[in-house]
């Protein structure tokens, strides 16, 4: 069964329609790749699962349970809607860490936030803490970070902020990491290293939705590509597939362009 | 009279001076928390009135349209910022001491009351517009990225928003301290012996110098606000 099943979903600003028809599934250990122009749509296609924008139509289902359909009213309350986001796991182009806050600190505050609702945490404070600064602590590790995590977002580069970030979310332990353009607001330098993480991410079967504008990337890393225009899926199958031997015109005219640029 | 004298007599009118400055700052600071939540509230009721639904079908005339997009939180709100912004400060605390007993004869606030409600609701105006401007420029995705890991809304209001906030507005609300350790002597209006009150009742005994010596009150106090509020900055230095 897929761990992830989204069906029709439809999304418009007022009268723009941003998302038509978006249909697909997701296996559990998969990564999937959404390429495609700026305004194709892809974002706002994360920012729905992300439950950031609620869709005008269509289904979210997430290992067999329906977690919002927009035609139930009942799937949308605001209380639910807080919990059923930890399924997805997000990182942002513009890294959005807390300032305030160390890398560390980044990475445990929601856990601490949240273990905070756990009947048992009274008792257990000092130990459940300690829990969660250990796997912040592993988590930071895992990224490289381990000698950063008591610096402060703004005395990091921008893919160590990235890199805290993508941290940030895997503490969650969420059934599905998102990506929005994880690289774009980095300098090609900087994007090697966090293009890495999410390698080695994928290497650990890691279910990912990467929205990318990094073919190679996609192509090498993804197991299945959605090419998006207009708000439409135009092709979506195996990465290799799609971006080597694009079916549809527009996909080939899409890709080409990226061949002149590299 | 002796130096010594009137710099006890015009130090014991500064203790008022003084108590209004820290009531004010006390209680207009949460109130203009509130008013600033007030003003940005998105409630309109109005929108999804089926009978508006019906109307606005009929026709596209602008003062429904705005009508139907009305956010009467909010607008009650701006309604208030713009009265107590508007209107000059003696005005309001000659309003808020003699209405009470021209509404209700033999019933008045005391002079101190009087000044201090004044007060409170004059700055609580000016501190909502700082509170909204420091709300609105943290950043988007700051509350997004609470939001996905799974906050609640005051999770991410007190875990994530407020102390970015807080950064953001010490400088305004800095000025806004210090002119309000000046404004408090225009509670002498209505009568409030406060500093300057005193320092004219010498002038009047054809003293001079006590009128601009009580200047030196509002510099010592003003220079510990100051102190105060660059160490505030500094503190909050550690992050951008």
């Amino acid at each position: 069964m897929a761990i992830l099943e989204v069906h029709n979903i439809e999304k418009h600003f007022g009268a723009t329609r941003v998302l038509e028809d978006i249909s697909f599934s997701l296996e559990e250990g998969q990564a999937l790749a959404i390429i495609g122009s700026s305004g194709s749509g892809k974002t706002t296609l994360l920012r729905c699962l992300n439950f950031l924008e609620t869709p005008n139509k269509g289904r979210i289902v997430v290992q067999g349970k329906t977690l919002f359909d927009a035609a139930d009213p009942a799937t949308q309350k605001e209380s639910e809607i807080r919990k059923k986001r930890l399924h997805f796991g997000m990182v942002f182009q513009s890294f959005n860490l807390f300032p305030q806050y160390t890398a560390l600190e980044n990475v445990t505050l929601a856990s601490q936030l949240l273990a905070k609702e756990r009947p048992d945490f009274k008792a257990n404070k000092k130990q459940i803490f300690t829990e969660i600064e250990a796997e912040g602590r592993e988590l930071l590790a895992k990224m490289g970070l381990a000698q950063r995590a008591d610096h402060y977002p703004h005395q990091l580069s921008g893919g160590q902020q990235q890199r805290v970030a993508i941290a940030r979310a895997l503490a969650m332990k969420p059934d599905i990491l998102c990506f929005d353009e994880p690289t774009s607001a980095l300098d090609p330098e900087l994007t090697g290293e966090v293009l890495k993480v999410i390698r080695s991410l994928a290497e650990q079967k890691t279910t990912m939705i990467i929205v990318t504008h990094e073919m190679a990337f996609a192509r090498d890393v993804a197991d299945q590509v959605i090419f998006m225009d207009g708000g439409v899926i135009v092709e979506q199958g195996d990465a290799r597939q799609v971006i080597e031997h694009p079916t549809q015109e527009r996909t080939r005219q899409f890709l080409s362009r990226y061949e002149e640029n590299s | 009279m002796s130096f010594q004298t009137v710099n006890l007599m015009l130090g014991k009118s500064f203790l008022l001076n003084c108590q209004i400055f820290f009531v004010t700052l006390l209680l207009s600071l949460p109130l203009g928390l509130i008013v600033s939540f007030g003003t940005m509230n998105q409630w309109q009721p109005l929108r999804n009135l089926p009978q508006w639904k019906m109307l606005r079908r009929l026709s596209k005339w602008k003062p429904l349209v705005a009508l139907s997009k009305w956010r009467p939180i909010s607008w009650l709100s701006r309604v208030y910022v713009y009265l107590m912004r508007s209107t000059p400060l003696m005005l309001q605390l000659a309003l808020v001491y003699y209405l009470p007993g021209f509404l209700n004869p033999g019933h008045m606030l005391s002079r101190m009351t009087a000044a201090c409600v004044a007060f409170v609701l004059n700055y609580a105006a000016y501190f909502s517009e700082i509170f909204r401007g420091g709300i609105q420029g943290v950043p988007k995705g700051q509350q997004e990225a609470g939001q996905v890991l799974g906050m609640t809304k005051s999770q991410i209001f007190y875990h994530v928003t407020l102390l970015q906030v807080i950064k953001r507005i010490v400088p305004p609300i800095g000025n806004e301290i210090i002119t309000l350790v000046k404004d408090t002597s225009l509670a002498n209006f209505i009568m409030v012996k406060e500093i300057i009150a005193m320092a004219k009742e010498f002038g009047n005994k054809s003293m001079i110098w006590p009128l601009f010596y009580a200047g030196v009150f509002f510099l010592i106090f003003n220079g510990l606000v100051t102190l105060a509020l660059s160490k505030t900055e500094k503190k909050l230095d550690y992050f951008r």
